[in-house]
């Protein structure tokens, strides 16, 4: 790993405790996580116990300790957005992924968690996937934009997503629906 | 700057597709040689985000709803080019579908009284100068060269503004109190964290307007006496850093920050620190901490953090939208701002109306409004066919009303009587299908990840409580687990350190108040009515109602429903992830919400047919009309 990059990130914040924090910040930014090494060298630079840091490190919720994925897709669970069913959401990834919320898959890929808000709670409910926000989404229209990432480049793109609330491309055709017999409520 | 042009045309949202449409407009302008005529003005936050992106086209206050990047070459030839209306791209009103053209005419806006947020989707956040155009920097000049910090005091002290963030303490007393507090190092913070799930309000004011913030601090400042200040800002917020770093060079470069501002002698300057994901960094000393450098552990609170806050030195730690407020009081005169709101709760307060109404969005209003008035003739009412069952404010550390009690005002006092509190202006609308145990669950589940686990009470006892919550959702609690919980929550509210576990049970006990039949069920019948608490649940069409439209086939995601057209259809309980979809659409009230344990299981045998005698059906009237 490249910990010239770390020192330099110490440098531009300088060697003060109270820069702990933005420093481990911009690290994380940097690699998708905290190496050690970059942990063992801001404690040193810094003058703190490698305790505090690894502290710190833990404390946060903005750090991980582990690589993440290619494609990170976070899930609101929000309150607006629990209740509008960020739950499913998240379950329905889990399921086509084959991972636990928090985890990343085998192959690299994808890691997908769950967050409490994103800040945009009208738009609920909502998911993020490698900073671009999905509002007002359904889980199959979730799953249709995971397949549509995982699909390898060189295959055609599939169909555009679908409307919300319709069926995945690969849906068995279904009969329309007859509207005669639905009466005004 | 704004009047140099013919028409300003304003885009709001930072949602999905704003950047090319944003893009769009440029080049279509550029394309038609307007660039020099036309501006187009990326704004903050305008509140209307269910229709967004929105366009509001200055001076005509044309107001396009959900506009899209193909929309614009006729938007541009239409509107500014032959200054006609797009009836198209018109907003139509939820009920009743009635076009609205015009900017004031918005019944969503009609009703609000903005002063926090009236620069947010009105002017370019990045540019200071626009900022000053209407009227920006002006109360700190008023301050600096007319007015003694004592009198900036007095003033702040007698409109009466009471801080935003959650607690409702009086800024004018804060500020007093840091004043008067021994050292010559004092800090003035601003919390921009923003920690409660479910709100924005501070994000949109720091994306938006972050002079309004800045200049409040300054103003804060002067008051208090201090050189340097620090805006806390939570992590998930980018776009806010990136606009405040903005701001403070800004005001850097035009010396209203540094050293001896605008001439007066005082100095101050601000530095932007960003959160890194703590619910409790949002508390004043575990902020304070956080600040230092250290993990955001919150301290007792014999010792003020006026006396001895941050690098215990006296510090001034306000919301950044009771910092907004205040250089429109220093304006307008503090009578002014004391005219707006009721007895004990004045001026405005930002809301972020969401959950289950159908214009969410980010909205102010007069306190004292009734939240049947908000959640009605601001948010439009709840969606189509349900019915609101509560409103829940305060986040995390407050509680549900039922709807019963819509009628009592916004105020401090009336939300902290009705078991709820202010809290920063979270305000989330739970209809019928929300089930009022999942919430309790919900906040405690958050409360468990966020709790800091310095003291036993609050650490040990939201786990225990959530423990029993958890049980009630999945159908294993027993008898005499609601008095357990009640119990619980009483010892975490009375021995919890801080603020974070003093008020972690008001979702509980708030919801126990309320809907004590609720939990009730859960316990004794294993029923949870509104199908939210998914292991509790199952949906079963009644053959009687269904008329075999299709719609309930066509949206389910698990293809679990099958059924001739004008036939009864059967939802396969094997594959039925209980997501609801069926229940939300039918028009005919043919889906039924029961217990689990009242249907058996299996292939397409088990179809949940049948009706159990454990809920009694809950007819509505003309439902089962044409029966067939
Ligand atoms: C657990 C907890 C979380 C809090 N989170 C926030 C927050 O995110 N933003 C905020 O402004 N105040 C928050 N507060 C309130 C602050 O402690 C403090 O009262 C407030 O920032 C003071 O500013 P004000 O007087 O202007 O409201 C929180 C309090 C507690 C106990
Ligand atoms: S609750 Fe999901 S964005 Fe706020």
């Amino acid at each position: 790993m490249n910990l010239e990059r770390v020192e330099q990130i110490i440098e531009t914040y300088g060697r003060d405790r109270m820069n702990s924090l933005p420093i481990l910040e911009d690290i994380q930014r940097e690699f998708n996580y905290l190496p050690r090494q970059a942990l063992e060298l801001v404690a040193k630079r810094l003058g703190m116990p490698q305790g505090h840091v690894y502290q710190l490190a833990t404390f946060f919720k903005a750090f991980t300790l582990s690589p993440k994925g290619e494609h990170q897709c976070k899930v609101c669970l929000g309150t607006a957005c629990h209740v509008k069913g960020g739950a499913l959401i998240l379950e329905t990834l889990e399921k086509e992924l084959k991972v636990k919320a928090g985890a990343t898959t085998a192959d690299g890929k994808f890691s997908i968690e769950g967050v409490r808000c994103l800040g945009a709670c009208a738009l609920a409910p909502i998911i993020v996937i490698d900073n671009q926000p999905l509002g007002q989404i359904t889980a199959d229209a979730a799953v249709q934009k995971i397949r549509e990432l995982a699909a390898p480049k060189t295959a055609p793109s599939p169909a555009p997503a679908p409307a919300p609330a319709s069926k995945p491309a690969a849906a068995v055709p279904k009969r329309g629906v007859d509207m005669s017999a639905v009466p005004p409520r | 700057m704004a009047d140099l042009h013919r028409a300003d045309v304003l885009v709001s949202c930072r949602h999905g597709r704003t950047p090319e449409l944003v893009t769009a407009l440029r080049d279509e302008i550029e394309r038609r040689g307007l660039a020099e005529e036309i501006r187009v003005v990326e704004t903050g936050c305008s509140g209307f985000c269910s229709v967004g992106p929105v366009i509001t086209v200055r001076p005509e206050g044309h107001f396009y709803a959900s506009v899209q990047p193909a929309d614009v070459p006729e938007l541009v030839e239409e509107t500014l080019v032959k200054g006609r209306f797009v009836q198209r791209l018109a907003y139509k009103e939820a009920a009743g579908r009635k076009a609205i053209t015009r900017y004031e005419d918005l019944p969503f806006y009609a009703k609000q009284m903005r002063i926090v947020l009236r620069n947010c989707g009105m002017i370019d956040p990045r540019s200071i100068d626009e900022y000053i155009a209407v009227g920006g920097y002006e109360a700190l000049g008023k301050v600096l060269t007319s007015m003694t910090p004592d009198e900036v005091i007095a003033e702040i002290k007698k409109s009466g503004l009471r801080g935003r963030g959650g607690a409702g303490f009086h800024a004018g007393r804060k500020w007093e109190a840091t004043r008067r507090a021994k050292g010559d190092i004092k800090y003035v913070i601003a919390n921009g964290d923003e920690g409660d799930p479910g709100a924005f309000m501070d994000r949109a004011l720091m994306e938006g307007d972050p002079h309004a913030i800045i200049e409040g601090m300054i103003i804060a400042s002067y008051a208090v006496g201090s050189h340097q200040g620090y805006i806390y800002v939570r992590d998930e917020y980018p776009l806010a850093v990136e606009n405040l770093t903005l701001a403070i060079q800004a005001a850097r470069e035009y010396g209203l920050l540094g050293e001896d501002i605008l001439g007066s002698g005082h100095s101050f300057d601000i530095r932007i620190v960003r959160g890194a994901g703590a619910f409790v960094c949002g508390e004043s000393s575990a902020l304070m901490q956080s600040l230092e450098g250290k993990v955001g552990e919150p301290r007792a609170k014999h010792v003020h953090a006026t006396d001895r806050g941050l690098f215990d030195r006296p510090s001034c730690l306000n919301n950044v939208e009771t910092l907004a407020n205040v250089p429109q009081i220093i304006l307008n005169g503090a009578d002014w701002f004391a005219s707006i709101g009721t007895e004990r709760s004045k001026g405005t307060k930002a809301f972020c109306l969401v959950g289950k109404v159908r214009n969410p969005g980010l909205i102010e209003v007069p306190m004292g409004m009734t939240l049947k008035q908000i959640v009605n003739d601001i948010g439009g009412g709840p969606p189509k066919f349900r019915k609101v069952k509560a409103v829940q404010t305060g986040g995390p550390s407050g509680g549900c009303i039922p709807a019963s009690m819509l009628d009592i005002p916004v105020d401090y006092e009336s939300l902290t009587e009705a078991g709820s509190m202010m809290g920063s202006g979270g305000m989330i609308v739970l209809d019928d299908r929300t089930c009022m145990v999942d919430i309790s669950r919900y906040f405690l589940e958050f409360l468990k990840e966020e709790s800091c686990g310095k003291c036993a009470p609050c650490r040990e006892g939201i786990k225990r409580m959530l423990e029993i919550l958890v049980a009630m959702t999945n159908g294993t609690a027993k008898a005499g687990d609601l008095e357990r919980l009640e119990t619980l929550a009483k010892t975490v509210q009375t021995a919890s350190l801080c603020g974070l576990g003093k008020s972690a049970p008001n979702p509980v006990l708030s919801t126990i108040r309320y809907f004590r039949e609720e939990y009730e069920q859960h316990i004794k019948d294993g029923y949870c009515a509104s199908g939210a608490c998914r292991e509790l649940t199952a949906y079963v069409i009644v053959d009687e109602k269904c008329k075999g439209c299709g719609l309930c086939i066509k949206v389910c995601p698990q293809e679990g429903i099958s059924g001739e057209q004008k036939q009864p259809h059967y939802i396969d309980q094997a594959v039925c992830i209980k997501c609801g979809a069926c229940y939300d659409v039918c028009r005919l009230d043919a889906i039924k919400i029961v217990p689990k344990a009242a249907v058996s299981l299996g292939g397409n045998g088990g179809n949940g047919h049948g009706t159990p005698a454990a809920t009694p059906a809950k007819d509505k009237p003309g439902a089962a009309k044409g029966k067939a």
